[in-house]
């Protein structure tokens, strides 16, 4: 049969936080004291073409679990389920492009069925000045799986560090931290995503 | 607008989504990415999505002439807008969250960044969400937005607009775009309505008016499908096998 045409993206525009940022539907900590895995915490900026924060854009992650399972009837996989764990966030940058989450390490999810990608975080960056969101993917630089990735294997190996999270050994606390910018435009841009099939 | 630098980078179908750079929406000129972008396959983490885990909504949250919670109701002419989401097979997409959100019948948003000298409504916050029942159907009690002006050039006004937020089933069909009205004279002038590529693509963003929506007495009726891209709503798909690169 014929298939539709999508409709058309437009921007979120500058005036979306009471609308997606309410209270029950931001999500920077995903984790409960109850949630399985590793807690880490992720921060970065998003920065623009010259090099300044952007302080009104969103991202949105979307992750597997600490076992590698999504939370999603498509994931049918024997994995455990974690009931304190739903794998969603939504973050407003602050107003200088500042980012901030807290979630666990998620578990490596199957490629095909002989290979497995990496430990990685997908992320979406929407904003002002985006007529479309943007794909990208977080991966951790003290993963071994990482320098293995067939996704990560599909882009030049000069803008890999763009998607690799650093973990910064200076930081204190409980949660391991690391770090990430998302530069949308110049000399560090990050790799931004076609998903095949669209 | 047709002598506007527009970029080469589109992610999607090229007949339908605006490119990244769009000079003429001036926002895009530091921020649109200037590389090409990199396939990713549809992995387990493409197919699966937030769309079944969002919060649960009440009655009230689709209901914009109401939930600012002062108990008086928002000025404006009241409209019922409605439609489906359907995914690109035109198969309905079901219990998925939309949120919407919009200015006021003056024009004026209440985010504290909007400080154009339009009126505020105490009674509007312009803030609403609903799930898509079995049918795909979605449906919101508003106002009419007015016009805004934003400066993005010489007299600037954006058309009449909701803005809509999907997800659908999948992380691939995420969607948010904005709900235009059918006849607005400022269409023509908008750099954001008019960096979708086609005439085709344009008018798949303008809701008509429904006289069959119209309640009498009541509120006039405005009708939208919307149809998301991604892989269609199939669920329990086992991985697909991804062939030697």
């Amino acid at each position: 049969m014929t298939r539709l045409p999508p409709t058309a993206s437009q921007t979120v525009g500058p005036f979306f936080h009471d609308a997606l940022m309410r209270p029950d539907a931001r999500c920077d900590v995903l984790v409960s004291d109850t949630t399985e895995g590793k807690r880490i915490r992720v921060e970065g900026r998003v920065l623009d073409g010259d090099g300044a924060g952007v302080p009104d854009a969103v991202i949105e992650i979307w992750q597997a679990n600490h076992h590698g399972r999504y939370n999603h009837p498509s994931d049918t996989r024997d994995l455990p389920l974690d009931p304190a764990f739903t794998g969603y966030g939504r973050i407003a940058t602050q107003s200088d492009g500042k980012f901030c989450f807290t979630t666990i390490k998620p578990g490596p999810v199957p490629f095909d069925r002989r290979r497995s990608q990496a430990p990685h975080i997908s992320v979406a960056v929407l904003g002002r000045g985006l007529l479309n969101h943007l794909y990208t993917r977080i991966y951790f630089d003290d993963e071994q799986l990482t320098t293995v990735d067939p996704v990560l294997q599909r882009v030049t190996p000069d803008r890999r560090p763009t998607l690799i999270a650093r973990r910064d050994n200076n930081a204190s606390g409980r949660d391991k931290v690391y770090r990430i910018d998302i530069v949308l435009q110049g000399a560090n841009e990050t790799v931004f995503f076609e998903i095949a099939g669209q | 607008m047709s002598t506007t630098t527009i970029g080469e980078i589109i992610r999607g179908d090229a007949e339908v989504f605006p490119p990244y750079l769009y000079e003429a929406y001036k926002s895009t000129i530091r921020r649109a990415p200037t590389r090409a972008l990199v396939e990713v396959p549809l992995t387990l983490s493409e197919l699966t999505g937030p769309g079944p885990t969002i919060s649960a909504v009440t009655p009230d949250d689709a209901d914009l002439t109401r939930n600012a919670g002062t108990g008086g109701e928002a000025m404006g002419q009241r409209i019922i807008v409605t439609g489906r989401v359907l995914d690109a097979s035109g198969a309905p997409v079901s219990k998925t969250l939309v949120e919407v959100w919009q200015a006021n019948a003056a024009g004026r948003y209440i985010h504290r960044r909007d400080q154009w000298p339009a009126p505020l409504d105490p009674n509007f916050l312009g803030i609403g969400r609903c799930h898509t029942n079995e049918k795909g159907e979605y449906r919101f009690l508003t106002v009419m937005p007015g016009a805004y002006p934003w400066r993005n050039h010489e007299n600037a006004w954006r058309p009449a607009h909701i803005h809509f937020s999907l997800f659908g089933n999948s992380w691939a069909s995420r969607l948010v775009t904005q709900m235009y009205f059918a006849g607005d004279p400022l269409l023509p002038l908008d750099p954001i309505f008019n960096s979708a590529p086609t005439e085709r693509a344009r008018a798949g963003m303008i809701a008509a008016y429904a006289h069959d929506v119209t309640e009498p007495e009541w509120a006039l009726g405005w009708r939208w499908d919307i149809v998301l891209d991604g892989p269609d709503a199939t669920t329990f798909e086992p991985p697909r096998v991804e062939s030697q690169p």
